[in-house]
């Protein structure tokens, strides 16, 4: 396999050396040119194609003669010099050479002058008609030194791995590319879900920078669970693709050198914001859920950010390597891959992407293996995190994480997603004593508990589901809020602020627009599965209402304010 | 434009949709204002550092550290085929031990503030609950990755040598040890 790439003959170098001076910088066709090169050192072992590279280098750098010399002794080399010369009579090269192996006949010095202080050295004693030329070498001789630094045959670290390349690499990207933008825009929805209308979403100032802006539907109940529950469910389950992606391209991150055009610099500089921001999502993502807050920074600023950073990464990753990726997928067929074991799994041939490995080993895992591997891996962190959304017989897998954890049988065993001391409540604040005070206009209106307990109940199945992901279905009962608009003599709502009396909290007071109040599930809940609310669960009263995040379903409810027109 | 892509190396298009992205970063540290990602206080707990530093962490240590390991695994294995151990299977052992490893760590890595009790103080805020059970639990859940890895492997054994009851007797003599080293690095038929 490796003489996949073996087409062309071995070149003389002598031939690559002309061909560069006459251009600094020659990009796509002179990579190609390299990496077809590279399989020929592979075959022929290091000796006998390094030993003339360096000649090639020292030639293109001051041009010794005896280096021209020995040059020149190759009759390939002669042939393809004495092309050259003949298609273009004026050629830059033989100039400079014939100049070279002149000044180092009539100054020794010369030979030994270091690169760039070559061409100053002879020109205090030449004529002023050869004083073009100099100009014109000096440049040549800048473009050789690129050119050589180029290709210069660097020594490479030793990655092995026969099924890392171009095949398998745009696997990986292929399952990414079809499921990070499901993670992207459900993201990107959670913000407009917390209502950047009333200024609640988090960040709150972002531009532009956001999808247009809607209001968040109250149909269907579970439609924050769903949106939240796949942007943290498949962020996780997706971190085993990511993790085989970057270790199927990791030899571009270590290739030396590290850049050989403009636009591979600016590449690399575009992929710290795809590589930096997807594991920075990751790992701001993973440790948000579970709690630990050692980044210090604010959560939804770092995290909404970095979207974006990587959004812009990963567009142009996808412009620029797309065709690549097609390209190799079509390479090779996913059903020949899958019943190829590992004894007959062998390198994909050398190409200008610059993946597979220049000596690889034996295989120690199947291409087909690896996949397996990696859908595993997903399929097990599946395992381990689904319960937190899904709830119900499955809330146990989720062994790893807070959100899968029993509180004891019974009607209240479900999430606590804040506790009453942590709101830092008294018990003085919902004693008997409790009331809810509803204002609407000029209206004021007190309620005691058993006052709400005597209005008409209503019962109804809705869900927390929480911004990490992680959700509930219980049976709420509780007065309608619309019931409650009612009371208080409120004919025209646009809106509605509901405080909570905990003492701080970012969530302590929410605004709701009248869809949202108007719903006929939207609920004051008193009691949930048929049972007082527990006080971590918003005793005397909690918001429930269809569709919106969990840190919106206010606990510990004090004030509903009716806004109307 | 031929000369323009002769010197900057890729299609001017490449520029443009290069362009697009910085232009996207400049434009959030407008809107966010850069402030935003740096933390004058406590350096570490920047945005920024956390952006760069992911990437860093990953790239220059943990791809180092598990390429380093399982470089010592086949490295072992490979050498443990030279000791006088009779050979006595031609099933490699290398992706039964990967595999209970890479779940190990990969466990790690997603919930380790749950099972080194990071962050104790706000997870009891939220929940109500301590983190203490996840550490038994995590470590249960390594023993059951390695002891299913163990017992496929054991299978695996069984089942090869049931199917080539010869490659078992072939190992016996000390003059077959010897080629089964030479060997070893090519791939093996089964």
């Amino acid at each position: 396999m490796t003489d996949a790439g073996d087409s062309a003959a071995p070149r003389p170098d002598p031939e690559s050396v002309l061909g560069e001076e006459q251009s600094v910088g020659q990009g796509a066709p002179h990579d190609t040119e390299f990496s077809g090169r590279d399989p020929i050192t592979a075959a022929d072992g290091d000796g006998p194609e390094s030993a003339p590279r360096e000649g090639d280098a020292v030639v293109a750098e001051d041009s010794s003669p005896s280096q021209s010399d020995a040059v020149d002794a190759d009759p390939d080399a002669v042939a393809a010099r004495s092309d050259q010369a003949s298609a273009e009579v004026d050629s830059p090269a033989s100039d400079a050479d014939s100049h070279t192996i002149a000044a180092g006949a009539d100054d020794s010095d010369t030979v030994a002058e270091p690169l760039g202080a070559a061409p100053s050295a002879p020109s205090a004693g030449r004529s002023a008609p050869r004083h073009p030329l100099k100009v014109r070498e000096r440049l040549l001789t800048l473009g050789s030194a690129i050119s050589v630094l180029r290709d210069y045959q660097w020594p490479q670290l030793p990655f092995r791995s026969p099924i890392r390349g171009p095949w398998l690499t745009s696997v990986f990207g292929a399952v990414l590319l079809a499921s990070l933008p499901i993670v992207i825009i459900t993201g990107l929805l959670s913000w407009i879900a917390y209502g950047p209308r009333f200024g609640q979403a988090m960040p709150g100032d972002v531009g532009w920078l956001h999808l247009p802006v809607f209001d968040w539907p109250t149909r269907p109940s579970w439609l924050y669970r769903l949106t939240q529950g796949v942007h943290v469910g498949l962020g996780l389950i997706l971190i085993p693709w990511v993790l085989a992606k970057l270790w199927s391209v990791i030899p571009k991150f270590f290739q030396l050198p590290p850049v050989r055009s403009p636009a591979q610099a600016v590449e690399r500089i575009s992929l710290l914001a795809l590589v930096g921001g997807i594991l920075f999502e990751i790992a701001t993502g993973v440790l948000n859920i579970q709690y630990d807050y050692i980044f210090g920074f604010s959560f939804y600023t770092a995290h909404y950010w970095g979207a974006w950073v990587f959004i812009s990464g990963f567009v142009v990753h996808v412009a620029v390597k797309l065709p690549t990726m097609v390209r190799s997928l079509r390479s090779r067929s996913f059903r020949s891959v899958l019943r190829t074991n590992r004894a007959y799994t062998v390198a994909e041939a050398r190409d200008e992407t610059g993946l597979v490995a220049q000596h690889p080993g034996p295989a120690t895992i199947s291409r087909r293996g690896a996949i397996g591997l990696v859908a595993g891996g997903s399929f097990f962190v599946t395992i381990l995190t689904i319960g937190e959304t899904t709830g119900g017989f499955l809330r146990g897998t989720a062994i790893l994480l807070p959100r899968g954890r029993s509180y004891g049988n019974g009607p209240t065993d479900f999430q606590v997603n804040r506790t009453a001391v942590a709101a830092g409540l008294t018990p003085d604040q919902y004693s008997d004593g409790w009331r809810l005070k509803l204002t609407g206009g000029a209206n004021l209106l007190s309620l005691s508990r058993p006052q709400l307990l005597a209005m008409e109940q209503h019962t109804v199945d809705l869900p927390i589901a929480c911004v990490e992901g992680w959700s509930t279905v219980q049976t709420w009962t509780g007065v309608r809020l619309r019931d409650l608009a009612a009371a208080v003599g409120v004919q025209h709502m646009v809106s509605a602020r509901v405080e909570s009396f905990e003492r701080f909290g970012a969530f302590k007071s929410v605004q709701f627009t009248a869809e949202q109040m108007l719903h006929p599930d939207s609920l004051l809940a008193l009691l949930v599965n048929g049972v007082n609310l527990t006080i971590d669960h918003g005793f005397p009263a909690r918001i429930m209402m269809p569709g919106i995040p969990g840190v919106h379903t206010t606990k510990w409810v004090e004030t509903i304010e009716f806004r109307e027109r | 434009m031929r000369s323009f892509a002769r010197f900057y190396g890729a299609h001017p298009l490449h520029l443009l949709t290069m362009m697009c992205c910085f232009a996207l970063w400049l434009a959030v540290i407008v809107v966010a204002g850069p402030q935003t990602f740096i933390n004058t206080h406590v350096w570490w707990q920047s945005i920024a550092v956390w952006f760069i530093g992911a990437a860093v962490l990953h790239d220059m240590l943990l791809f180092p550290l598990y390429a380093l390991a399982d470089l010592s695994l086949r490295t072992g294995l490979r050498a443990t085929r030279g000791l006088p151990i009779p050979k006595r299977t031609a099933v490699p052992i290398v992706n039964y031990v990967r595999l209970p490893v890479l779940g190990t760590g990969l466990t790690f890595l997603m919930f380790f503030p749950g099972i080194i009790k990071q962050g104790a103080f706000f997870y009891h805020n939220a929940t109500g609950m301590t983190q203490d059970p996840f550490l038994h639990r995590w470590l249960l859940l390594v023993a059951a990755m390695f002891g299913t890895s163990a017992l496929a492997y054991a299978l695996r054994l069984a089942l090869h040598a049931r199917r080539t009851p010869a490659a078992h007797a072939h190992n016996q003599p000390p003059a077959a040890t010897t080629t089964t080293q030479t060997a070893s690095t090519a791939p093996d038929p089964a």
